[in-house]
């Protein structure tokens, strides 16, 4: 699960051009969008079409994003769940 | 007193009929002309519902009056079949001593024949014509060479608002004396280019798309173009036109909130049609039927609903949006919905909000759900909204509507 | 009516000139993305969200908030803050991008971030989020910089009462070719005293702009 959580940190600053950001700035339980790292609904989609591409898993309704996308943490746990 | 702009032809082409005449049949049948993909090649044809012209490229040029020739992309065929109807119905042709200019709105352009010849135009040079079809301005070039129009040519990008700021830069050219008459309008045609993207931002409804209901679930995109006569007071004394209405109002906002959303309270919108009310000289009691940009999407509504509920008060107009006819045409909305805006006027109708079911929880109003006639309507308003936050909304009115508050208030724009 | 155009900015070849200083050069900067980059880092502006725009964007931010630093829009109602920008290649850069996440089926990852920005007037909504201006905007596509319309586009929003500030300016990028230029237009009387400048201001006019435009 941690190796996991910091191959995600870093995808998640590539995918959303998170430029100023370093993995360690990234605390893996605190919450990515309003507070957090600021992320708005297009950074959702971003994050829906990086689970597709790197992890072959697709999420088909949006709403959805924003539990699965709370922290960096709740983004692993949902792939170690739904990764065939 | 500022100089009046009159409405003295329009033309009009859209999945619920190729004229004036046809688009204004099915509205008054609440039929709409979405469907399934059938003319334009796309691996979301399963997936998608379109408000798509049910025409062949090649029918496209026989609507047209032209021949098939190579260099057409069906962007610019949509813009002529419209503009021809719009040049022939305000008698364009007539009076060639008038200061006369063209402003067409569409932001797609030529995307549909270029991505179709795009891998071509490296290895098969006979596909080279279409390169120059790709940039917005080729429908409008195409638009003015055929028409003869030379005094002023433009072409507006502003999104989903597009067709809606051609007409009001069309006003404003009019007012300002730099123009006598204005063929302003929009065109658009569907692209795997647009549908793709706006697919990725998932606000596209696989179902007929149900604007202002609690349970919408996204837009059906569409295509097709409406061009608009637009002429000065004194230039009726020249051209002997009768008006079909008055464009009495504008206004454009930028809302400064996100790229694509609005705002949940609907302060760039709210703004548009404070401003086109102002202009007007209307006060907000005078509209008697607002055709809202309605996407269907769940923010564009609520937003969209917050702004009426706030400029309107406790007399809320009545409104609907009819995108489940057309689907959203995007840069050629803005100038439909006027011409549907305007059928109002002229029949004394009001367009049912198609697929409506359930009220917005948030909201205080519901849309108009079934088709109403004969009802006094002497002003609307036409709202566009588009991404960047371009918020325009448009006011017509009858020639001679009594309304509560003088002309005179207008305010000289 | 006088207008005046108060402050301008000019981003093209490896260097940005504000009010007729040279506020940024380096050479040996290949491509456009290092480039803005680098003169938004020497700026200071401080808006991670820069990061994330499409390469014309950037380009028209970074040319709005140079000059924005120049002036003052204390006193002014954002509603009546305009901006007016245009240019030849509209958002040809990222329609490419967009293109490419789309065209086959293997690899069909269209993304939603470079899909928002194949439209040009983005580059408007994004300097107007950072900055809360409300007023009328539109971008115009014009085949070379055409100062006469932008001159008679903004006079006309000043003469209907529509603004009382516009930023104005021509943002072209194509490839790794730029060019943009804009410049702050306010009623006399609105000068930017509070920045402190010795910067002059121009009547604004299309022969000015021209001249602006021309500057080595």
């Amino acid at each position: 699960m941690e190796e996991l959580i910091e191959k995600l940190k870093k995808e998640v600053i590539a995918q959303l051009n998170l430029e100023e950001i370093t993995p360690e700035d990234i605390n893996p339980d605190a919450s990515l969008f309003g507070e957090g790292l600021g992320l708005d609904s297009i950074d959702a989609l971003e994050l829906i079409v990086l689970l597709e591409k790197n992890y072959g898993i697709k999420i088909e309704d949006p709403k959805d994003g924003k539990k699965i996308f709370h922290s960096i943490r709740t983004m692993a746990e949902y792939i170690t769940e739904h990764q065939k | 007193m500022p100089q009046r702009i009159f409405v003295t032809g329009y033309g009009l082409i859209s999945c619920i009929g190729n004229n004036i005449r046809e688009n204004l049949s099915s509205l008054l049948q609440s039929r709409p002309g979405t469907g399934v993909p059938k003319q334009i090649e796309t691996s979301l044809r399963d997936e998608l519902m379109v408000g798509e012209v049910p025409k062949s490229h090649r029918e496209l040029f026989g609507l047209a009056g032209l021949l098939p020739v190579e260099g057409y992309s069906r962007n610019s065929l949509l813009g002529i079949i419209a503009a021809q109807e719009a040049a022939a119905c305000g008698r364009l042709d007539s009076h060639t001593g008038l200061k006369t200019g063209l402003i067409s709105a569409t932001t797609v352009g030529g995307m549909d024949r270029c991505e179709l010849f795009y891998n071509d135009f490296l290895t098969n040079d006979t596909r080279n014509i279409y390169i120059d079809s790709y940039e917005c301005a080729d429908s409008t070039e195409k638009i003015a060479s055929m028409l003869g129009i030379v005094d002023f040519v433009t072409t507006i990008s502003t999104a989903c608002s597009s067709a809606a700021n051609a007409l009001m830069l069309g006003a404003r050219m009019i007012r300002s004396g730099r123009l006598d008459r204005v063929l302003a309008g929009g065109c658009e045609s569907l692209t795997k280019f647009h549908l793709n993207g706006f697919n990725a931002l998932k606000i596209l409804d696989k179902a007929p798309c149900k604007p202002f209901d609690q349970h919408r679930a996204g837009i059906n995109l569409g295509e097709g173009a409406a061009y608009l006569v637009l002429e000065s007071e004194d230039c009726l004394l020249e051209t002997g036109n009768s008006p079909i209405c008055e464009l009495a109002g504008w206004g454009n906002t930028c809302e400064a909130f996100h790229q694509t959303a609005s705002s949940p309270d609907g302060l760039g919108a709210y703004l548009a049609m404070k401003i086109a009310l102002e202009i007007s000289g209307l006060a907000s009691r005078d509209i008697s039927y607002i055709n809202a940009h309605g996407t269907g999407t769940d923010n564009n509504d609520l937003s969209e609903g917050k702004a009426i509920e706030r400029l309107f008060g406790d007399r809320i107009p009545m409104v609907s949006s009819t995108k489940p006819f057309t689907g959203h045409t995007t840069s050629a909305a803005g100038a439909m919905e006027a011409i549907f805006s305007i059928f109002c006027l002229q029949y004394q109708v009001i367009w049912p909000n198609l697929n409506f079911n359930e009220r917005i929880h948030e909201l205080s109003f519901s849309p108009v759900e079934k088709l109403v006639t004969m009802v006094p309507v002497n002003a609307v308003m036409s709202n566009s909204f588009g991404f960047g936050g371009n918020d325009t909304s448009l006011i017509f009115k009858k020639v001679n509507a009594n309304n509560a508050d003088n002309a005179d208030n207008a305010v000289n724009e | 009516m006088d207008l005046y155009i108060t402050s301008y900015c000019l981003v093209r070849d490896n260097r940005v000139v504000v009010n007729d200083r040279l506020v940024f050069y380096q050479e040996n900067i290949l491509k456009f993305a290092d480039f803005i980059k680098a003169v938004y880092q020497q700026g200071q502006i401080n808006y991670p969200k820069f990061y994330k725009m499409d390469a014309i964007s950037k380009l028209g931010f970074v040319a709005a908030e140079l000059v924005l630093k120049e002036t003052s829009t204390e006193g002014l109602d954002s509603g009546a803050i305009g901006v007016v920008l245009s240019n030849a290649s509209s958002s040809l850069v990222t329609d490419i991008a967009h293109n490419e996440t789309i065209k086959d089926r293997n690899g069909y990852f269209p993304s939603p971030s470079v899909f928002v920005y194949t439209l040009p007037n983005i580059v408007i909504g994004e300097i107007c989020i950072k900055n809360h201006f409300k007023g009328e905007n539109v971008f115009l596509i014009s085949e070379s910089f055409n100062a006469r319309l932008l001159h008679d586009y903004v006079g006309e929003l000043f003469e209907n009462g529509r603004v009382d500030a516009c930023l104005c300016g021509w943002t072209e990028l194509n490839g790794d070719i730029f060019n943009a230029m804009t410049v702050w237009v306010t009623r006399a009387g609105f000068t930017n005293s509070e920045a402190g400048q010795s910067y002059r201001p121009l009547l604004f006019s299309a022969e000015n702009m021209n001249v602006i435009m021309s500057h080595n």
